[in-house]
């Protein structure tokens, strides 16, 4: 009989050996998947994770690592704060689409002025619109108790059909012959958001998310907020003797991470997309969920998730073209690394014991640690 | 506009019609919940059965049979769900979310080569006199098996729920684990049982979708009908009756709503879409009164 024991102090060792064991299951239970799609497993696994780095055309592929992983990073910095708090902002997608459709609008408002101030100034009120995007939720929970998961998620398909509406309409290029979609905002001075260091990727957006894990990493391990967020989502009652207000929390997290992702949709706008199309979001809101718990709730973690789910989606690009498999393979792929860690995540809290259990003799091994 | 282009006969009987996916995921979610499970996969097994019922009823040419792969898929996925809340204790809305992006993955992968494809359809119900009266023959008697499968149900599970002694086990499980077990009683096998049930429902209203509301396959078809299903739930105030007169609703803004766009109303498409995710937002407002059961979400670990 296997069953499970509570340690009394999460393991650390168990922290940081979970998400690479859920990386190595994942990628056998992928290969199986693979093999079943009638693709060679070694070569698919290969194609994924090598080729992007160290491949041919590595020379290519790399930057791209940078400007897939900085809308993750940023996004999923913001969602592990609220996360951490017990809050559940699961929207994303949808602040991100109206952090690109606020700063993308206030830009096109302005075209064609040639000023530099016009890129700053885009990006704030990009921010700004995830910002107030967040707040819908974020308000109606704390006055109605409303459940934020579902509003906000509802808030994603809202976002989606304004999206459309919006490149079909009062933003759609006016040059364009009547094809849906702004213009190009990469290619106007004024708004672009450039490689800042030719070939590696780096643009403003990369900036911002290195930035915004520094600030989340001080915010959780320094300072007092990052205490009260930490204590509620561990303990809420604690939390409220230690004189948290839980509506005030609800409104910071909810507000950081639609801000956050509100960036993240302005800087994809104004450089690796370059215009608001009907099509602009691919899923980064979503994906940020899976790196946020890969990265174990945690900004250094966050950064290295990012990067690791940067280089499956260039590699499944890859593995797209060269093997021919299936787009929708890897964003299972993805979803079954998710499962894989919510699986093992069981072994840093508990640990496994084999036989009956018995409850005093555990309790004092627990002690004696 | 010309609004006299509607008929509210027809517009009652595709409401039902639209109401019943809706409906059987709801329930499902419901029966979860009252056995103290949060489980937001509903989406992600919705779409799974979607496809699964799909190419079931396309390669056996059955619908019914489609329904039938669609309940086992549903349920089969939900199982993953199962194991890693109940014996991995992983954390609920965590695990559920994922559910919902791996099955909407899982179903892409699976409908490919289905897109396009005509499945088939439940045939619809002709009694002799009944179906031939005026208004009440279209609206009550005028549907495929599934529409009365899903009233059904309704009864089924309130009647379950309030009126057997398992429903009572479930709800003591939903109420209070720890005394649920003090009691004797099994609380990860009733759960298991129930989020099965839950993702058969799904996966049969999914299926709905495909066979017989669209009908076809194609990629993310769902489009948040199974988030709309968790959020009736919250409006029933866990209750079967009310579920069903959530479903209503949001078939008929729905159903409306299709209704305007083809009467050619002066708004874009776009905003006329978006009725049924903001009345959702409204109903969640006006009806977060309802008492959820008391162990919801929370992580069951037997120690001792």
């Amino acid at each position: 009989m296997i069953s499970f024991e509570r340690r009394a102090v999460p393991s650390r060792v168990m922290a940081f050996a979970t998400p690479c064991l859920a990386v190595l299951a994942t990628m056998l239970a992928g290969g199986l998947m693979f093999a079943l799609l009638g693709k060679d497993p070694v070569a698919a696994i290969r194609v994924i994770f090598w080729e992007p780095l160290f491949g041919e055309f590595a020379f290519y592929y790399r930057p791209q690592l940078l400007v897939k992983a900085a809308p993750l990073v940023l996004i999923a910095t913001g969602l592990a704060l609220g996360f951490r708090a017990g809050i559940w902002n699961i929207g994303a997608e949808g602040q991100y689409i109206m952090g690109a459709l606020c700063g993308a609008a206030v830009g096109l408002a302005l075209y064609p002025a040639e000023t530099r101030w016009i890129f700053p100034l885009m990006v704030l009120c990009g921010a700004l619109g995830g910002f107030l995007w967040a707040m819908i939720p974020a308000l109606l929970r704390v006055r109605f108790d409303t459940n934020e998961i579902l509003v906000s998620l509802m808030l994603v398909y809202v976002a989606e059909r304004l999206l459309s509406a919006m490149a079909l309409g009062a933003l759609r290029n006016p040059e364009g012959r009547g094809f849906p979609g702004s213009r190009n905002l990469s290619q106007w001075d004024a708004s672009a958001n450039p490689e800042l260091i030719a070939g590696t990727g780096m643009h403003w957006g990369v900036v911002a998310a290195l930035i915004a894990v520094i600030f989340a990493y001080v915010l959780l391990e320094r300072h007092v907020l990052g205490f009260h967020i930490r204590l509620s989502g561990e303990a809420p009652k604690a939390a409220r003797f230690a004189g948290v207000v839980p509506g005030r929390l609800v409104v910071l997290c909810l507000g950081i991470s639609g801000a956050l992702a509100g960036l993240a949709g302005i800087f994809e706008v104004t450089g690796p997309a370059g215009q608001i199309t009907i099509g602009f979001n691919t899923g980064y809101g979503f994906t940020a969920i899976i790196v946020a718990f890969l990265g174990r709730l945690h900004p250094v973690g966050i950064l290295l998730a990012g990067l690791l789910m940067a280089l499956t989606y260039i590699g499944g690009e890859i593995a797209q073209s060269q093997l021919g498999l299936p787009g929708a393979a890897i964003s299972m792929f993805q979803g079954m690394l998710l499962f894989f860690l919510l699986a093992v995540d069981v072994l840093t809290h508990f640990r496994l014991k084999f036989g009956r259990s018995e409850a005093t003799p555990a309790l004092r091994t627990e002690a004696a640690e | 506009m010309d609004l006299s282009a509607i008929n509210p006969v027809l517009l009652v009987a595709s409401l039902i019609v639209a109401a019943t996916p809706l409906l059987f995921a709801a329930l499902g979610e419901l029966v979860v919940e009252r056995a103290g499970v949060l489980n937001l996969g509903v989406e992600g097994m919705m779409i799974t059965g979607a496809i699964c019922g799909f190419i079931v009823g396309v390669e056996s040419g059955s619908a019914y049979l489609g329904f039938l792969g669609a309940a086992a898929g549903g349920a089969l996925l939900s199982l993953i769900f199962g194991v890693l809340t109940q014996y991995l204790l992983s954390n609920q809305v965590a695990t559920g979310l994922a559910l919902t992006l791996f099955g909407l993955g899982l179903s892409a992968l699976l409908g490919q080569g289905y897109q396009g494809v005509k499945g088939p359809t439940p045939a619809r119900l002709d009694i002799p006199v009944l179906s031939d009266l005026p208004v009440v023959g279209r609206i009550v008697f005028g549907h495929d098996l599934m529409v009365y499968a899903g009233l059904a149900l309704v009864v089924a599970v309130w009647w379950l729920l309030t009126r057997s002694r398992a429903g009572l086990i479930l709800r003591a499980v939903g109420e209070n684990h720890d005394a649920a077990h003090a009691l004797g009683y099994k609380v990860v096998r009733v759960r298991l049982a129930a989020i099965a049930f839950g993702g058969a429902c799904a996966g049969i209203g999914g299926a709905y979708l495909s066979l017989v509301r669209v009908p076809q396959w194609t990629e993310g078809m769902t489009g948040g009908a199974g988030w709309i299903a968790l959020a009736i739930v919250v409006f029933a105030a866990w209750k079967p009756w009310r579920a069903l007169l959530g479903a209503w609703l949001f078939g008929g803004v729905t159903v409306l709503q299709l209704n305007l766009q083809a009467a050619g109303i002066a708004l874009p498409v776009e905003y006329l879409s978006m009725s049924p995710y903001l009345v959702t937002i409204l109903v969640l407002v006006l009806m977060s009164s309802g008492r959820a059961p008391g162990s919801l979400g929370r992580i069951f670990h037997k120690t001792g």
